[in-house]
């Protein structure tokens, strides 16, 4: 176990490097540098001005130099401050970062619980009407866009049913609130978050679950479970849902991306203040320093997201435990 | 990873056509090219043409699926939509899938560190989000529709690339690659003559489905404001412009919406329906 802990840590560790060469190089090998943008729109800077401003951002050293010096700031936590209002770019992702965080971990949760049992209601039923609506569920929800069901949820719910606010996480006046109209404040306006972020992940997830739990119920121990007339509760549950639990917990641990990247879509439309937003933002505003933060940051929680599910995954199977395999 | 499976081209047909959600899929795609060949033909009004007078009305008998903001007709602009959705679809596809086969065949044919290396490269992009990605590259060029094509084939190859590797892997070992090596082949002739036309058909279904990606991808992108530029109409844009009166004007996001949804289903519906003609033991 501790060696397995170890090897993925290490890998981590060389995927949170690789990510950091990969931000920084998008960043120059653009055309033009940073400051281009403070400074040539402004007439009144002079040469001088934009000499001194190549010099606050490391611009006149060589590369790797910059990279190194970047890192260095990045390791302790430092990402300059914001080309928009001068703020500390941590400052700003840290404000914004819990709400993204509790709603892309409730869509997790939500996408676990509905997509199992519809993945193995359908393999152990196949051809079933249900397994055919699934299907049809499956194929429809690959093939809706984010941004076009956020919408639609929108305009059925908040528009014309008037049952949910439509943006924000909180009402104005929240501070008013007893403890549970605060609740069902928050519950109102994340529900159709919520559900617009895990929708493509439910129909990718109950897809894969069902063609695990297909594969597992054929295997020669299920037969012997049944042999020896255990339930089918058991044998389906216990036996079989274990087994394929393992490579589908590996497959949410890869959907986080998607997730987080999917925050900027809903977070937009809903306008929740979280990280999604903030990147959005400071992409129309090209201001870099928040946009290298985000990436990195957002990716970290990627990789952190993927490292559990690793560390679950070996807790479920104990052979993984032994192995050092991808 | 299985070796890929010789089926005459005969067998994978009659396969095929017994799928009838692959064939509704084809039919789909089909459609989706006639409209976007004809456009001209096909839409009832000049996508670009403002009717002040008819500023946000509904579906009425003049304009079937009705009008924007600024008084077009949605029908006209979602037609020339069509043309935006499977170019960029194509061109990104096109660019992912070549950088894919790149790195893919370099790294199953050579394996050993070049292996490690590349695949190492993967992982980490893999790890990206994806949309951050996007997003963070199109924030430093300009937004147009060459660049969102650009950027969406550079970030989507990597499914391609571990598809190609695996497939190389898997055919180092044949036969009549031993025997192409031994009568001297070079490694360029090997990779591109030998192994590589014997490891397409995963990449073609590969292919369709990425193409149904790139479409999802290119009308979000152009609903943030971040793709294709006003006034050239694409699905994703016509949405943007139906945001602000969502509450009294539903169609100017139901039907481009519908659109992407048929659209993508059906690439997604042909792409399954290859996968299973071309390797029929993965469908039990």
């Amino acid at each position: 176990m501790l060696s397995f802990l170890g090897y993925r840590l290490f890998r981590f560790f060389i995927s949170l490097v690789g990510v950091t060469v990969i931000t920084f190089g998008i960043m120059h090998l653009a055309p033009g540098e940073p400051t281009d943008l403070q400074t040539t729109m402004n007439p009144r800077v002079s040469a001088q001005a934009k000499e001194n401003l190549r010099k606050l951002y490391g611009l006149d050293q060589p590369l790797h130099v910059q990279y190194a010096q970047w890192v260095k700031r990045v390791v302790a936590m430092d990402f300059g401050t914001s080309f928009v209002d001068g703020q500390k770019v941590v400052q700003k992702i840290m404000e914004r970062m819990p709400i993204t965080i509790v709603i892309n971990l409730l869509s997790l949760i939500l996408i676990f619980m509905i997509a199992l049992p519809i993945g193995v209601y359908s393999a152990t039923h196949p051809d079933s009407a249900f397994d055919k609506a699934a299907t049809v569920f499956v194929f429809v929800g690959f093939a809706t866009p984010g941004f076009w069901l956020a919408l639609m949820m929108m305009i059925l719910f908040g528009v014309v049913l008037e049952w949910l606010p439509i943006s924000g996480y909180q009402s104005l006046d929240i501070s008013g609130m007893s403890f549970s109209e605060r609740l069902w404040d928050w519950t109102s306006h994340l529900l159709l978050p919520v559900f617009v972020s895990a929708f493509g992940g439910l129909a990718g997830i109950s897809r894969y679950a069902r063609a695990e739990m297909v594969e597992v119920i054929r295997q020669d121990y299920i037969r012997t479970a049944r042999a020896k007339g255990l339930s089918e509760t058991v044998v389906v549950y216990k036996h079989a849902l274990r087994n394929a639990l393992i490579p589908i917990i590996t497959i949410l641990g890869l959907s986080v991306p998607g997730l987080i990247g999917g925050s900027v879509i809903f977070e937009t439309i809903y306008a929740i203040q979280g990280m999604g937003l903030l990147f959005y933002q400071s992409v129309m505003a090209r201001d870099y320093p928040t946009i290298m933060g985000v990436t990195v940051l957002g990716t970290i929680l990627t990789l952190i997201g993927n490292l559990l599910a690793d560390i679950s995954y070996a807790y479920a199977n104990p052979t993984v435990r032994l192995r050092r395999n991808r | 990873m299985a070796t890929p499976q010789r089926t005459t081209f005969e067998q994978f047909r009659r396969r095929f056509k017994r799928n009838r959600p692959a064939i509704a899929g084809g039919l789909i795609v089909l459609s989706v090219f006639v409209i976007a060949l004809f456009a001209p033909i096909l839409s009832p009004y000049d996508p670009a043409y403002i009717d002040v007078e008819k500023i946000l009305t509904g579906p009425t008998q003049a304009h079937p699926l009705g009008t924007d903001e600024l008084g077009r007709d949605i029908v006209s602009r979602m037609i020339w939509g069509s043309r935006i959705s499977l170019l960029v679809g194509f061109v990104a596809v096109g660019i992912s899938i070549l950088i894919g086969i790149l790195i893919g065949a370099v790294a199953g044919y050579y394996r050993g560190w070049i292996d490690d290396v590349l695949m190492q490269f993967v992982d980490i992009m893999l790890s990206i989000p994806t949309f951050f990605l996007i997003l963070a590259v199109i924030a430093l060029v300009e937004p147009s529709i060459w660049n969102i094509m650009i950027v969406i084939g550079v970030t989507s190859w990597m499914g391609v690339a571990r598809l190609v590797r695996g497939q190389f892997l898997a055919l180092n070992e044949m036969d009549y690659v031993t025997a192409a090596r031994a009568l001297g082949a070079k490694d360029a002739r090997m990779i591109f003559f030998h192994i590589l036309p014997n490891a397409m058909s995963p990449v073609y279904v590969s292919a369709v489905l990425g193409v149904a990606g790139a479409i999802l991808v290119e009308s979000s992108l152009s609903f943030l404001g971040l793709g294709v530029q006003p006034p050239v109409p694409s699905w994703g844009s016509i949405i943007t412009g139906g945001k602000d009166t969502i509450d009294i004007a539903w169609w100017i996001t139901l039907f481009p919406g519908l659109a992407i949804l048929i659209t993508v289903l059906g690439y997604n519906l042909l792409g399954e329906g290859l996968q299973d003609a071309l390797n029929p033991r993965l469908k039990e």
